[in-house]
């Protein structure tokens, strides 16, 4: 904490939208309690700091820095040190720093596959001479540098030790709140080794009010094709819900708009692989008196692997395809 | 991975290693009649016994194979033999959706088989270790630890080779 009481705190983006850094303002009018209790000292998104202002801060400058997005290049990884070394307590803000989140789809192709699909396979492109982006190019004025596009996502945690996670794409407000008091009361422990925070334990279905049947899904349907029963589980009228493979605390917020739990929240506390965990829920819930039964009821979801892995692919157990 | 024979076979060879996850009531039966009656299969099937085929959470799947299993067996009892009624009910939804996963991560079909195999099925067991050893075989290991680490992605913050340098 500075002279003036106030905690320093600072926010970064890296492979992300966008979306975290609106969250922080989705606290609402809880910002103006929040300059009065901290001073940002580094907000890319917001204000123009640069790098060489952090650098030249003093090592755990920073009472705490939300670092959001995943590790996609070098430059974020460069950030993510240089942040880690100024921070005393460093939060992987959201679900890309935490598990990968969507950018990590990404792992399931290679990085020729994405260069060729952004570079040359695309009918908004004019890019006749083939170029690609190069990490170096030599110039009349000397090299030009731009950061190396990695092999694959890499989750925060997987490039520097990681105090805390906050999950959720993006984290729901009252839980960031939650956060930044806990900060402000002085509490928190510094390293911590990657506990999740502003969540708990358990699967979103704990805290969904959708009334259970204890019915088995005969077929999977899709929101286009029928309008589901209001208060009845989604599941069981055959969405593909991820909420019993969903960790809690976001107030199951999209099942009361009538919408499934797309999994932002990533894997329950004890799980590590948030598919296999959704595979084996749907286990006891599909109706197949057969094998033949089975696999037709589960061959109508389209998409597995991007539906169970949609935001943790980085965090999974096989990590990307081969 | 200095081992590649899995302690089975000449030294500097590679042999298939796979993983065999085996309901107690039925196929793990099954598998100790094979061995009671003396039948001859591959040594290459590391069985794991577990209670119910229903038991075998897809978790402990994909950990298999990201831990460097070059193919992976489930065998339970039966549709309509289950010690627990409907366990492996479970095993017959999961394991379509497994196979499905899998080939999404670009395993090939062949390392992945789920088969029911009862008590009595002592012959059944060893000729599917043996055909399931041989697929294998032929598509040659699996890797899938090295393969993550030429990546950079891995257990473990040592794991990034290509890592480091200036941005």
């Amino acid at each position: 904490m500075s002279g003036n009481g106030k905690l320093k705190v600072g926010m970064y983006w890296a492979s992300s939208c966008g979306g975290c850094d609106i969250s922080l303002l989705e606290i609402g009018t809880r910002l103006l309690d929040l300059v009065q209790i901290a001073d940002v000292v580094f907000w890319p998104c917001a204000a123009d700091f640069k790098y060489a202002d952090v650098a030249g801060y003093p090592d755990g400058h920073l009472d705490a820095c939300f670092y959001n997005g995943g590790v996609r290049n070098s430059e974020q990884e460069e950030v993510a040190r240089l942040l880690r070394q100024k921070s005393r307590t460093l939060v992987a803000y959201g679900t890309c720093a935490g598990d990968g989140g969507i950018p990590a789809l990404a792992n399931l192709v290679t990085p020729e596959a994405i260069f060729k699909a952004a570079y040359h396979d695309n009918p908004s492109l004019d890019n006749a001479a083939g170029v690609e982006p190069q990490p170096e190019v030599e110039t009349g004025v000397g090299t030009l540098r731009i950061p190396r596009f990695y092999p694959a996502v890499l989750r925060l945690g997987d490039v520097v030790e990681v105090d805390y996670v906050l999950p959720g794409c993006p984290p729901q407000a009252d839980r960031v709140w939650e956060a930044i008091q806990a900060l402000a009361g002085g509490a928190v422990p510094a390293r911590n080794g990657e506990v999740r925070v502003g969540c708990a334990d358990r699967t979103v279905c704990d805290e969904c009010s959708r009334e259970k049947r204890l019915l088995k899904i005969k077929q999977f349907r899709r929101h286009h094709m029928f309008r589901p029963e209001p208060g009845w589980c989604l599941l069981e009228q055959g969405v593909l819900c991820m909420g019993p493979a969903t960790r809690s605390g976001c107030g199951a917020m999209c099942l009361k708009a009538d919408m499934r739990c797309e999994g932002c929240y990533g894997p329950p506390a004890g799980v590590e692989d948030q598919g296999a965990a959704m595979a084996g829920a749907l286990g006891g819930l599909v109706d197949a008196a057969t094998e033949q039964q089975a696999q037709e009821i589960v061959d109508q979801i389209p998409d597995p692997l991007g539906s169970f892995y949609r935001f943790t692919m980085a965090s999974s157990m096989m990590k990307g395809r081969r | 991975m200095a081992d590649r024979t899995n302690g089975r076979g000449k030294a500097g060879s590679w042999e298939p290693r796979i993983v065999g996850f085996l309901c107690y009531w039925c196929s793990y039966t099954g598998a100790d009649g094979a061995g009671t009656a003396r039948m001859k299969y591959a040594p290459n099937v590391d069985i794991v016994k577990v209670m119910c085929s229903g038991r075998i959470d897809p978790e402990l799947i994909t950990m298999a194979f990201s831990r460097g299993a070059d193919g992976v067996m489930v065998l339970g009892c039966h549709i309509g033999d289950c010690h627990y009624v409907s366990g492996n009910h479970k095993t017959m939804v999961r394991m379509p959706l497994v196979r499905r996963l899998l080939s999404g991560l670009g395993i090939e079909p062949e390392r992945f088989r789920h088969e029911w195999v009862s008590a009595a099925e002592g012959e059944k067991f060893s000729r599917l270790v043996t055909e399931m050893t041989e697929q294998v075989r032929a598509l040659g290991p699996l890797n899938w630890p090295l393969r993550m680490r030429e990546r950079g992605v891995g257990h473990g913050q040592d794991l990034h080779p290509w890592r480091g340098g200036e941005a």
